[in-house]
């Protein structure tokens, strides 16, 4: 159980996707632009890491190695139109915000990663939580992102006005990703160093 | 005069990277060096123009005819996956040289998500076959510009006396920030 449960939580802060790894970083980049919408991006990763994780665990034995990076894209891409789908059909305007980021789950780097060095070695449970692990440190980074630029940017949380007037607009643009994704990663980096 | 407003856009106005956010994994890997960028840059050019014809023939004329846009996202993956496969092969019969220029960049744009994602979008903004192809191409040229500069830049950053912390992505990451404020000043041109 204690080698399940460190699987689990290194994907938190150890092995964190975004400030670590530095994987996936279009969509880090262009969803955060508030709280709930990185949110959004990170639960629905977070869902196609997890299926994708099980079913190539599932899978793993049953295909030949030289085709097996094509078969992995063929699962992941699958639970992307899974995702997709119900997204449009449940969630239209986070759907459109997101727009062509959804289908964009699909060359997310930290998925086909995960299959290749996790799913394709490991049994259906640990597959599954190095997925959810992986999937939650994403989701809680991008919606870290998402709250520092929407405070930032127009003086909400989550929508909900913090102060009067707004804030400096640039933060919600394309270069306030840029620049609030460094310094966080400065921070992250600060932190993690003094343990 | 549209094709014009077309082509500047995506160069300029709504850069792939730097306004867009795709292709930002090479942008951020392969952008230490001005020569390798170069060779990243028209490597991604020819497999973009090819990949939107290919995507555009596939989208109006199977994909539409059987009802089946909702299998959009696993064809493109799959045809672009290919496409930069034979890409490879035939250039390495026809043209050494050049795959010699782009061979170690080719099997990487498969993950490029600028490939992808201006395949999507230019079936999203209905755009023909022309204007599919020649926005590809800018689109690519845009990446290609925005890399070399950074590269550029990258080059001068290395030098630099930072802090640890700063050191590597953080440091790329506030210059790419300024540097989209820069490309933010074409906004409003076309």
């Amino acid at each position: 159980m204690g080698k399940n449960l460190s699987t689990f939580t290194s994907g938190i802060v150890k092995n964190n996707p975004t400030f670590v790894l530095v994987l996936g970083m279009c969509p880090t980049l262009a969803t955060t632009s508030s709280a709930a919408n990185g949110m959004g991006m990170g639960a629905a990763t977070m869902f196609v890491l997890i299926m994708s994780n099980i079913v190539i665990s599932l899978i793993k034995n049953l295909i030949p190695d030289k085709v097996r990076i094509p078969a992995y894209i063929v699962v992941i891409a699958s639970f992307v139109t899974v995702v997709q789908l119900l997204m449009q059909a449940y969630l239209p305007d986070l759907y459109n915000t997101l727009g062509v980021f959804i289908p964009l789950i699909v060359v997310n780097c930290i998925i086909l990663g995960r299959a290749e060095a996790f799913a394709s070695k490991n049994g259906v449970w640990a597959s599954a939580l190095d997925g959810a692990g992986i999937g939650l440190g994403f989701t809680l980074s991008l919606t870290l992102i998402g709250m520092v630029r929407e405070i930032l940017g127009n003086g909400q949380i989550f929508g909900m006005d913090l102060w009067q007037g707004g804030g400096a607009l640039i933060f919600v643009l394309a270069p306030g990703a840029f620049i609030v994704l460094g310094y966080l990663m400065i921070l992250f980096r600060k932190l993690t160093a003094k343990k | 005069m549209e094709m014009f407003a077309i082509i500047i856009g995506a160069i300029f106005v709504n850069n792939v990277v730097l306004s867009q956010f795709l292709g930002i994994c090479p942008f951020l890997g392969v952008s230490n060096k001005v020569e390798t960028s170069m060779g990243m840059g028209a490597a991604v050019t020819f497999v973009m123009a090819i990949s939107s014809l290919v995507v555009y023939l596939l989208q109006y004329y199977v994909l539409v005819p059987l009802g089946m846009e909702y299998m959009q996202t696993i064809v493109f993956i799959l045809v672009i996956a290919a496409l930069v496969q034979m890409v490879e092969i035939i250039l390495k019969k026809i043209s050494p040289s050049l795959y010699q220029a782009l061979g170690i960049f080719l099997p990487l744009i498969t993950t490029n998500c600028a490939v992808l994602g201006v395949a999507l979008l230019l079936v999203q903004k209905e755009f023909n076959l022309v204007e599919s192809v020649v926005y590809a191409i800018s689109t690519a040229l845009g990446f290609a510009l925005a890399l070399v500069i950074f590269a550029g830049l990258r080059e001068r950053l290395e030098l630099a006396d930072t802090p640890k912390a700063v050191k590597g992505v953080p440091i790329a990451l506030i210059t790419a920030g300024i540097l989209a404020m820069a490309f933010m000043g074409f906004s409003g041109l076309v």
